[in-house]
């Protein structure tokens, strides 16, 4: 059951005429400001850290968007109407009235370049500072995607989700990605000491992207391996202070471990 | 034209890649190697360009950058007027035809690069450096990336190349592994079904990407 979150309109809307089976519940509208009811959709539970990424992204840009749940233990995901728009038969997937699209970080980049002129306009960068700077965001979301991502995300499901779904813990893995994600944040260490966030002074979309993984790896035990490093630290709690991530939390189901 | 360089090895997949899109974008470029066999890749001066101690790392006369795919979209975009100007999408497409294209760049990086690095690793560089190959990590990885490649021959049965009818930085990116995988006789993966090996004799067959592969016996600088 999602909560009604202070200062958001809950609106009912009508199901949506899409290929695609009824949703275990109606979808909920989050509306952040006087834009009108648009057609912005996503597919995916808000517990999923990829989907999380994306309704990050949508309320730091302001964007009204419908969050339709996709129940992954009742194998939705993997319905054919599902894979018409995710072939992966992964979550989120994304609709408005021009496209379809998956992968949560095209899906934000998508997001900031369609409504360059709503909310944050300076996740990729601001407006001044051209190419170069939009290409300095995107070094540090490929360093996400590529480096941090791998080892928080195996953390994130032995840690997080395999309890809950009655697997057991890989102590051996758990080890392993540990010592693989504390040498990706010795380097952000050295990098934050020079830099407010990973890509210069503003915060982006590089910075957005790590707070999926990097909330459920401190909440399933690990958070010295942000608090023992003094600039991650640091970076760690501007940004996860941020109202737009508060709000992704507050839709995130705790589970009972938390 | 500025000053393009380009650090690392061109045998390397992440180089390699951002060789192609500067050939495919018809920028000249400089190829400083780095020995890595030497660990220059962890020399101090080299740390400065690239933190993490990886290949490549890019220079050009206003930025420096690592992570082969950043530096791809930043070739597309810096020099969007030169060569090939469909690589993220057609001029004029605008953002939903470029999110195509990122879409299946993100699937090529989340999806396809895993599998696909780990049997580039085992199949091409560790024999080369004299270490034992691991069968049941070749088989583990070798069935993720079927289970990739199926969803590929279904997209590739609708659409010329993934992200529409336009080759595109999408395809591109997945030239280097896919190339390794082949050469070290697992071709297989590909030939056998219908619309990947269209797509991959499409691909690979490009002028650009056959001078990077030339450039993978050329004698290191």
């Amino acid at each position: 059951m999602l909560a009604t979150l202070s200062g958001y309109r809950a609106v009912s809307r009508p199901q949506r005429t899409l290929p695609f089976p009824s949703p275990s519940r109606s979808p909920i509208a989050w509306s952040t400001g006087t834009q009108e009811m648009g057609s912005v959709t996503v597919y995916g539970p808000p517990i999923s850290p990829a989907v999380s990424r994306v309704l990050a992204c949508l309320l730091e840009k302001d964007v009204v968007f419908n969050l339709v749940n996709i129940d992954m233990s009742k194998a939705q995901h993997k319905s054919p109407d599902f894979l018409k728009i995710q072939p992966f038969g992964q979550v989120p997937a994304f609709q408005d009235e021009h496209t379809t699209l998956f992968e949560s970080r095209a899906i934000c980049r998508y997001i900031c370049d369609k409504y360059a002129d709503r909310g944050n306009r300076s996740l990729l960068g601001r407006r001044g500072g051209g190419l170069v700077e939009r290409a300095h965001v995107e070094q540090w979301l490929e360093a996400e995607g590529q480096s941090f991502n791998p080892p928080s995300s195996t953390l994130v499901f032995q840690l997080a989700f395999a309890p809950h779904m009655g697997l057991p813990q890989d102590a051996a893995a758990i080890l392993l990605n540990e010592g693989k994600l504390a040498k990706v944040l010795d380097v952000y260490e050295r990098r934050l000491e020079e830099s407010r966030f990973l890509a210069g002074d503003v915060f982006s979309l590089a910075d957005l992207s790590h707070l999926p993984n990097g909330r459920y790896v401190r909440a399933g035990g690990k958070v010295e391996l942000f608090t023992s490093r003094k600039n991650v630290a640091r970076w760690w709690e501007e940004i996860s202070m941020r109202p737009s991530w508060q709000k992704v939390v507050e839709m995130q189901p705790a589970p009972p471990s938390f | 034209m500025g000053s393009v360089t380009v650090y690392g090895p061109p045998i390397s997949t992440a180089v390699s890649r951002v060789l192609a899109c500067l050939l495919e974008k018809d920028v000249d470029f400089k190829l400083v190697n780095v020995d890595m066999a030497k660990g220059q890749h962890k020399s101090p001066d080299y740390l400065k360009l690239q933190p993490f101690g990886q290949v490549p790392a890019f220079q050009d006369e206003h930025a420096t950058l690592f992570e082969s795919r950043a530096i791809c979209r930043y070739i597309c975009d810096k020099y969007a007027n030169r060569g090939n100007q469909s690589l993220f999408g057609r001029n004029g497409g605008g953002p939903a035809e470029r999110a195509q294209v990122e879409q299946w760049l993100e699937a090529e990086s989340q999806s396809f690069n895993p599998p696909s690095s780990a049997l580039v690793f085992q199949l091409a560089f560790a024999p080369r450096m004299g270490l034992a190959q691991d069968p049941a990590a070749i088989e583990l990885n070798q069935a993720k990336l079927a289970k990739v490649l199926d969803v590929y021959e279904r997209r590739l049965g609708e659409s010329r190349f993934l992200a529409g009818d336009e080759f595109a930085l999408a395809d591109l990116a997945h030239l280097p592994n896919a190339h390794y995988i082949c050469a070290a006789g697992k071709d297989d993966m590909f030939a056998s079904r219908k619309n990947v090996a269209r797509w991959w004799e499409e691909i690979s067959t490009r002028p650009s990407w056959k001078k990077v592969v030339d450039m993978f016996s050329a004698p290191p600088a």
